[in-house]
């Protein structure tokens, strides 16, 4: 059977999608620019997501370092224990994973914002590539939440936190960062999409914020009762926590850099797959 | 067993392009269905739209206007049925059909938070404009719609027949060679009304095909050049604007009592075609025309009945529809 096309325009049917597929890159940019002129117009977002983090930085260092620090025990390496000093390098990690979930949340609300958009149903019958709309969020949200991370490092400098890593923990550390954007951004593209309502979107991430507390991120599992220590010493926040922690400030990181890569290599290959699906779903009229 | 199958499937694709290509039709389907869980929503249409005119699918509310149009744009797919839009065929190549047309939806399908410029330009670089070009293209769309003083407000701060305008010059931004407009005007003030349809027609003198949905047989009349009337899924009538309006009865009077001996009485001499005891009024067959009302006047004066009040009724899709399919529409 010949795949030359019967419809009397003479087009070949299997260029044209070619072509289209040679589009996407150029379409995900034009999307990625939609996005980023979003928030930048409107940057409550961006400011209510980099200031939570920030406000919890403040409250642990200052209002219960002193304490805590104290408390962190002779289990920790050298220099990490006693006072506020002690606990904001203790602290910092979590509060940078705490920067990542928050934009993650950030990014939920503005995909299902945006589903809510006439322009979506526009862009399902224009020839424009489908994935072009989520990588365009995806690669968005990424830039968003690597300049809250900035921020957030760079306060945490300012209020005590002395990481004695050389360039290419700083690198890896970068690494592992981008690794769990990448996870949690698709993941809730995913809560985004799936979302009834801006709300529901708004809510349902909160989880990524709290699994840091439920974690290593502010204090040492040991001192947790028996419980919530197991949950929390298998909670995928943990081993991301100790492997940054580890590159940051040269505590112990043994496994958890591997468990961190399959943990966040799950997520992302699950909850891209999850969304693409989501997306492409025939939607209701 | 599987090559023939699909021999068979490649047969049925041909005959169906052989049969959309001998009408010359830019808009082209056959048995379309569609169902949303066990409602149908559209049960077998056949629509045939010649290169550049217009076809109004007229119906009411829930008719499948707004289906018919999420299938032929490859929005949504058929549940059976052959479409062919400029020759391509949505099930084998969607992205063909979405290069040849545009659609504006019933709900403004802007950007709310970019300018009127910005989603223009949007448009302009989906569709791989030269930067130059797109931005030549978009100037000239902000003035033919009027919108130039509004081109750098956010388009979420437009009125409604702004968004309607942002959204139908959006459309045009890549010159689609077909055009589907589900309800353009609903919900427009008259001027706005009348500008929408200047622009329509501008389109199609320019060799445009359009298919436009409607619920207001006035627009159909006004615009179209064939009219299909949907009515529960199915296309119930077709016809040009003046076959279909030779169809509906030429409308009705109606007259109104102050209580019921004067209803009786003058249901006695004159010929109702419907009486509401209730509501004490009659209908009568008759249009407004000053014989028919000088006559009707003059025997209700013979037969010394008092009326209350005296209503003329031009046709509407009331009629249409109680013409074409036996029961109230609209």
């Amino acid at each position: 059977m010949s795949t030359m096309t019967m419809d009397g325009t003479g087009l070949d049917t299997s260029l044209n999608a070619g072509d289209t597929r040679s589009h996407a890159l150029v379409h995900a940019r034009i999307m990625l620019r939609r996005n980023l002129r979003h928030m930048r117009r409107y940057p409550s977002l961006t400011l209510m997501i980099t200031l939570m983090p920030l406000v919890f930085l403040l409250l642990f260092v200052y209002i219960f370092g002193g304490t805590l620090g104290s408390g962190l025990g002779s289990g920790m390496p050298a220099g990490l224990h006693g006072g506020r000093a002690a606990y904001a390098d203790y602290v910092a990690p979590a509060i940078i994973l705490m920067a990542v979930a928050a934009a993650a949340q950030g990014t939920a609300i503005a995909v299902a914002q945006d589903m809510t958009e006439g322009i979506i149903a526009r862009f399902r019958t224009m020839a424009v590539a489908r994935s072009s709309v989520l990588t365009g969020h995806v690669v968005g949200a990424t830039i968003q939440t690597l300049i809250g991370v900035v921020v957030v490092t760079a306060a945490a400098l300012a209020v005590g936190f002395r990481p004695h890593a050389n360039a290419a923990e700083w690198l890896a550390a970068f690494g592992v960062v981008l690794l769990l954007t990448f996870a949690v951004t698709w993941l809730c593209v995913g809560l985004g999409l799936s979302a009834k309502s801006v709300e529901t979107a708004s809510n349902s991430p909160m989880f990524l914020i709290l699994l840091p507390f439920l974690g290593s991120g502010f204090v040492p599992t040991s001192s947790l009762p028996a419980g919530i220590r197991w949950f929390a010493e298998y909670e995928p926040f943990t081993p991301v926590n100790e492997t940054l922690r580890g590159l940051l400030t040269g505590t112990r990181i043994g496994d958890n850099l591997v468990i961190t890569i399959a943990w966040c290599a799950g997520v992302a290959v699950l909850s891209y797959a999850w969304s693409r699906r989501r997306y492409e779903r025939e939607p209701r009229a | 067993m599987n090559t023939e199958l699909s021999a068979a499937g490649e047969a049925a694709t041909a005959a169906a392009s052989t049969a959309a290509a001998s009408t010359g039709a830019a808009i082209w389907a056959r048995g379309l269905r569609k169902s949303f869980g066990d409602k149908t929503v559209l049960d077998g249409i056949d629509l045939a739209v010649p290169q550049g005119t217009i076809l109004a699918l007229l119906g009411p509310n829930g008719a499948g206007k707004t289906t018919a149009v999420h299938l032929l744009t490859t929005y949504l797919r058929p549940d059976a049925g052959d479409i062919r839009i400029a020759g391509q065929d949505p099930a084998r190549n969607p992205q063909a059909v979405r290069r040849a047309i545009g659609v504006t939806g019933q709900f403004s399908a802007i950007d709310g938070y970019l300018t009127g410029r910005e989603n223009l330009m949007l448009m302009a670089d989906l569709h791989l404009l030269p930067k130059k070009a797109g931005r030549r293209r978009a100037e000239e769309l902000l003035e033919r719609f009027e919108l130039t003083e509004a081109g750098d407000k956010a388009a979420s701060t437009y009125s409604g027949g702004m968004k309607r305008k942002l959204d139908l010059a959006m459309t045009l931004v890549g010159n689609p060679k077909v055009i589907f407009l589900d309800e353009p005007t609903t919900g427009l003030d008259p001027r706005s009304r009348r500008t929408m349809w200047e622009i329509i027609r501008g389109l199609v003198a320019e060799g445009t095909t359009i298919l436009l949905t409607t619920q207001y047989l006035d627009e159909a009349d006004q615009l179209a050049h064939r009219v299909a009337v949907l009515d529960g899924g199915r296309i119930v009538a077709e016809g040009t604007p003046a076959e279909l309006k030779a169809r509906i009865p030429g409308g009705h009077i109606e007259l109104a009592f102050a209580d019921r001996a004067g209803l009786d009485a003058a249901a006695m001499v004159l010929a109702p075609t419907d009486r509401d005891d209730d509501a004490l009024t009659l209908q009568l067959a008759g249009d407004g025309r000053v014989s028919t009302l000088r006559t009707l006047l003059r025997q209700l004066d013979d037969a010394s009945v008092e009326v209350e009040a005296l209503t003329v009724h031009t046709p509407d899709l009331d009629d249409v529809f109680l013409a074409l399919t036996g029961k109230k529409g609209a």
